[in-house]
């Protein structure tokens, strides 16, 4: 086989040699293979991805294009037995014979076509031949027919032109029986009624008249026209005044009129005072409607008479004059314009009479229906005359009865506020009637609380109808801004919240001290109140409001710190109040005690005198009252350890080192010095300072002002030997019994002491009580 | 030398009672009584020598008793009057009496310290105001402008109006009223108004203060619940003849217009105790000082009701007119707290001699001199 091929070679292009350059070769190959792929957009990969596919370029592929005989035949004589080879022979002249017979077949078929080809061609010259003999014939025919029309057409020139005249003459003629008749008819038309017609006939012949009037005739039919014209149009101002026909009629006389050229000025103010008489009319009725007595329809049926009535009669009368003085330009819409803000002004006055007489209300619901119908109505003629302003002054009318409702419902929260207070009040004063025990303050609050917040809420649910989204006017910038912010979250709930501190504030403003015309337990309530509000309900409050009414105005609102810093201000003054007050009524014991007796020719002590076991009590009582609403607070360490016995021992000792050297007699200066030393070491007192938020606080603040009183009206006084040993029992029972109620013990001791220490300088005779007597009578007491 | 610092003068005894030396103009000088039961009381002449910052004292001897209420005459500086506690009978009874200083006190600030070593130089009793018959007398209040021959004493309730003649060795009751009513009615304290030609007089008693003519010894005006509790002090303001401030257990100081008596003109709640005294200032009107028994003192600035609200001047004239100063809107404010002492403050006043100096005492014995400070004493002169 190489031998073959070899022996085969120089027959063969270098190129063709299968293995002979193969260097070149399948670099050459390879190009024209690309540029194939490259037509049959055959991708490399694609190619490489089927390599069992058969090669196109193998050239023992029979049916490939590079097919190469000699390599086939060599490769079948090497590779196939001799079996396979005469398969493959008859294989071969079977396909051959095939192929032959398909040749065949085609070139029959092609031959035949090409037959009839020519047939048609031959057949197609001869058809075109007769047609153009035909086409010859049709062109002088023609030629004849022209010639025919352009003689005749020039004999009939002559009586063409004859006939137009006449027809000219006659339409003339026409006209002119027209003018001639027209007094005629437009009386007739005037007689029958028929103006329409008659200022048609009149606007057709005017302008013929207008130009011929230097004719005499034409002048006199001009005149006689003239004199119906004027008629006529003394007819229909008649009927346009008599007017009772309504607005379309009356726009038609004024249509006519206008087409009669009468002054459009003129017109339209009598247009325009003519609505102006119905539209009064309408309003009239509404103004009898509201009348002196109480207003019978609801304010619902109210503006919605008034919408469908003036309302509508009003766009009426726009629309009509819109369409009719169209022509009168800029100022026409200015007069339109002028009469509608002056009717609707009178208009505007009269709901809001009526709006007024409804502010007493308290149906929301019912106003905001009717705002919403009278808002809506006023739409189309705001829309129909934006220079009016109609739309702009409806929605200001119902933003300030918006506002005014507002208002009442702040004033209604804080008259209800105040009736929770007049309740807590007679809730208050009642047990002491009774003789038993009423309901507890802590109940109260929650009840004023609770109360007050159920208002609170039925409130805003009621103004919240204003932003509802059906409503008409939810969507102008004032309701969906300027009345959520300032309006429901300022004025109505941050009013209402600084109100209500105002009120509780104004109690400890109160002229009557002395009487208590407020009861202290009422205080301390609306102190607790205050402190509550600070440390949750206004911010619950407000985030509701918030919340509801999606505040979306940026101008700048009271925030809730602000409002919590007041509030607790106003707790921080009725609790100051409170002690105060609580402390007066202790002090006030106290005073009247000491004043009253006569401390020198007193006896020696037995007893506690009655009015310190009373003060014990009162301030047992006040501490109970305050533990119902505050909580205990912290005390000093040192307290909470000191059980009565040690506190006795204790005291009793201090006693005797601390007075000791002021009983015997001395030098003053000693007295005094160490009265001074002694101050150098404690603390100064601050009797009515600030107290806290708690029971221990409360109670310190009544305890101090208590005891600076005794104090103090111990220094007026002169005491007797017995009158100082009775002050002694008296202090030693106070401090046994009012350390546990506040915060510092020591404060109790210091101001005791200190009572004691005056009484013995106030003392001629100063002779003290041994402490164990003093003791002894104590616990018996 | 630092103007503003307290001068502080102690004395032995506990003292309640302080007034100016009322007709002395040159020389600033207080007179203090003391309060003490075991020993002879004192009244202390008290001068103060302003260039130096010096304190010189003199002691008179008050046998009498322990000195409740002390004032001195407007027209003579010898003489004053003081209302003083006598134990009788196991009774204690508040007496009054006129007495003249020894002549020798007169000149004043001449002694040299060791007379303070040398016995001390007891008062001269002029005359006793009445028999105690009336009662406890509360306070003694000369006629302001008068020639030191008129004074009103409040006993109880009855208020009494004396003559002092041949030189004031003889007291005759010239009039007198009571005020009738429920309980036991009981004068505090009362003050004599300067304008009205010294015709009016002003009382308290427990929480109302009352106004009296002195020509017919009738009530003029009542303030009821002037306080909410009991009134301590009134004040008439020098310069404005109906205003009148008052102070009381509430510890409010408050100002009124006798004129329209139901609601105060102001009302100032700074103090944390019962305020004992309140006191105009004798020329500037604004400047208002108050005492109480939380210890301190308080000097306010009451532009708004004074007679200056502008801080205009009438007075004095030498100063340029056209000077045109930017006038913020007056402002009531408190000027300053004082706190030296350390027990209640009982008594306050003004000096007549130096409108910019005031003393204070208080229960321990302590009197404090302060001054008005300096950038206030010239915002208000110039």
């Amino acid at each position: 086989m190489a031998a073959a091929a070899a022996g085969r070679g120089p027959g063969c292009g270098p190129g063709d040699s299968p293995e002979g350059p193969e260097a070149e070769a399948p670099e050459r190959r390879r190009k024209a293979h690309g540029m194939l792929k490259l037509y049959y957009g055959l991708s490399e990969v694609e190619a490489a991805g089927r390599p069992a596919g058969p090669d196109p370029l193998d050239p023992t592929d029979l049916n490939g294009a590079h097919f190469d005989p000699e390599v086939y035949l060599d490769k079948l004589r090497r590779e196939c037995p001799l079996a396979q080879l005469m398969d493959s022979e008859t294989d071969m002249v079977r396909q051959i014979r095939a192929l032959d017979s398909d040749m065949q077949t085609l070139v029959y078929e092609n031959y035949n076509k090409f037959i009839s080809a020519t047939d048609t061609i031959r057949k197609m010259k001869n058809d075109f031949r007769k047609m153009e003999d035909e086409m010859d014939r049709l062109a002088t025919n023609m030629a004849v027919i022209t010639d025919f029309s352009a003689r005749i057409s020039a004999t009939l020139q002559d009586r063409h032109e004859r006939i137009t005249k006449l027809a000219g003459v006659h339409a003339l003629l026409r006209k002119l029986q027209f003018l001639f008749e027209l007094p005629s008819r437009l009386t007739k038309c005037v007689e029958l009624g028929a103006y329409g017609q008659a200022v048609r006939y009149q606007g057709r012949a005017r302008a013929v008249l207008q130009q011929y009037q230097h004719l005499p005739s034409f002048r006199a039919i001009q005149d006689d026209c003239q004199v119906i014209t004027a008629r006529l149009a003394q007819q229909l101002r008649q009927r346009f005044r008599e007017g009772g026909s309504g607005a379309p009629e009356q726009a038609e006389c004024v249509e006519l009129l206008l087409a009669l050229g009468e002054p459009a000025e003129e017109l339209c103010e009598e247009f325009l005072a003519h609505g102006r008489a119905r539209l009064e009319e309408e309003l009239r009725s509404l103004e009898a409607e509201l009348g002196p007595s109480p207003p019978a329809p609801d304010v619902l049926e109210f503006t919605d008479r008034g919408g469908s009535g003036f309302v509508g009669g009003l766009c009426q009368v726009a629309a009509a004059y819109q369409e009719l003085f169209a022509a009168q330009g800029p100022a026409g819409a200015e007069k339109l314009a002028a009469f509608a803000r002056e009717l609707g002004s009178r208009y505007f006055a009269l709901v809001e009479r009526r709006l007024a007489q409804e502010q007493g209300g308290s149906d929301n619901s019912l106003l905001v229906r009717a705002l919403d119908r009278f808002h809506r109505r006023l739409r189309a003629p705001g829309a129909l005359l934006a220079a009016a302003g109609l739309a702009e002054a409806a929605t200001e009318i119902v933003e300030r009865v918006a506002r005014e409702r507002l208002g009442q419902h702040l004033q209604g929260l804080q008259s209800a506020f105040l009736g929770c207070l007049t309740d807590v009040r007679q809730a208050l004063a009642a047990p002491r009637v009774a003789g038993k025990e009423g309901p507890g303050l802590a109940e109260l609050l929650a009840n004023v609380a609770s109360s007050t917040l159920g208002h609170i809420k039925a409130s805003l649910a009621s103004v919240h109808l204003f932003t509802a989204k059906e409503v008409s006017f939810s969507n102008k910038p004032y309701f969906r801004g300027e009345f959520c912010s300032q309006g429901v979250r300022e004025s109505l709930i941050v009013g209402f919240i600084r109100s209500m501190c105002q009120t509780a504030q104004n109690f400890c403003e109160s002229p009557g001290e002395k009487g208590g015309a407020t009861p202290p337990a009422l205080l301390l309530l609306l102190s607790r109140l205050c402190l509550d509000y600070e440390t949750a309900t206004i911010s619950y409050i407000l985030t509701l409001t918030d919340e509801q009414f999606l505040v979306q105005d940026q101008s700048p609102v009271t925030p809730v710190s602000t409002l919590c810093a007041e509030a607790r201000e106003t707790a921080r003054r009725l609790l100051t109040h409170y002690v105060k007050l609580q402390g007066l009524v202790i002090s006030q014991m106290l005073r009247k005690s000491v004043e009253t007796r006569d401390w020198l020719g007193t006896l020696e002590p037995r007893n506690v005198r009655a009015v310190m076991k009373r003060v014990v009590e009162d301030t047992t009582a006040i501490d109970v009252q305050v533990g119902l609403l505050y909580e205990e607070g912290v005390r000093k360490a040192q307290s909470s350890d000191s059980s009565k016995r040690t506190f006795s021992v204790y005291s009793s000792s201090r006693q005797q080192g601390r007075y000791a050297p002021s009983y015997t007699p001395s030098a003053p200066m000693d007295t005094n010095l160490l009265s001074n030393i002694q101050k150098l070491f404690s603390e100064r007192i601050d009797v009515f300072s600030p107290v806290e938020f708690n029971k221990v606080s409360v109670l310190t603040g009544i305890i101090k002002i208590s005891l600076k009183t005794l104090l103090e009206c111990v220094r007026l006084r002169t005491f007797g030997r017995f009158g100082l040993q009775q002050v002694q029992v008296d202090c030693h029972f106070l401090q046994l019994y009012l350390w546990r109620f506040v915060a510092d013990e020591e404060l109790v001791h210091l101001l005791l002491d200190e009572v004691v220490a005056s009484a013995a300088l106030r003392c001629p005779d100063p002779v003290p009580m041994e402490p164990s007597v003093v003791e002894v009578i104590c616990e018996r007491g | 030398m630092e103007d503003d610092a307290p001068v502080i003068y102690g004395l032995e005894f506990q003292a309640r009672a302080l007034t100016p030396q009322t007709a002395e103009t040159d020389a600033i000088r207080f007179l203090v009584g003391t309060q003490s039961l075991k020993y002879d009381n004192q009244i202390h002449v008290i001068d103060f020598d302003d260039e130096n910052n010096i304190i010189n004292k003199n002691v008179l001897l008050h046998q009498a008793g322990e000195i409740w209420h002390i004032s001195a005459s407007p027209a003579d500086k010898g003489v004053l009057a003081t209302c003083y506690n006598k134990t009788a009978d196991g009774k204690v009874v508040t007496c009054a009496a006129v007495w003249r200083m020894p002549a020798e006190l007169e000149p004043g600030g001449h002694e040299s310290p060791e007379d303070a070593a040398s016995p001390a130089h007891a008062l001269e009793l002029l005359c006793h105001l009445g028999p105690a018959a009336h009662g406890s007398t509360a306070c003694v209040a000369w006629e302001p402008a008068g020639d030191g021959k008129r004074v009103i004493s409040l006993a109880d309730n009855h208020i009494l109006l004396w003559d002092l003649q041949e030189s004031s060795s003889q007291a005759v009751l010239a009039s007198s009223a009571s005020l009738e009513g429920k309980g036991q009615l009981k004068f505090t304290t009362g003050r004599w108004s300067p304008h009205h030609n010294c015709t009016q007089v002003a009382t308290a008693n427990d929480t109302a203060v009352r106004g009296w003519d002195t020509r017919t010894m009738s009530q003029i005006y009542c303030i009821e619940s002037a306080h909410g509790q009991l009134v301590r002090d009134l004040d008439f303001n020098p310069n404005k003849q109906y205003y009148l401030a008052s102070c009381g257990d509430d510890c409010r100081v408050k100002f009124w217009d006798t004129r329209n008596v139901t609601e105060p003109v102001k009302t100032l709640e700074e103090h944390s105790h019962w305020v004992w005294g309140v006191r105009y200032n004798h020329s500037h009107d604004q400047l208002v000082l108050t005492g109480s028994s939380d210890s301190r003192v308080i000097l306010s600035n009451m532009v708004s009701i004074s007679s200056e609200p502008f801080g205009h001047l009438v007075d004095d004239d030498d100063l340029s007119e056209q000077e045109e100063r930017s006038q913020e809107p007056p402002q009531d404010s408190v000027i300053a707290t004082y706190e030296e002492h350390e027990d209640s403050v009982y008594a306050v006043d003004w000096s007549s001699a130096d409108p910019w100096l005031f003393a204070s005492l208080s229960y321990d014995g302590r009197l404090v001199i302060n001054r008005v400070p300096r950038a206030l004493k010239y915002h208000i002169l110039l």
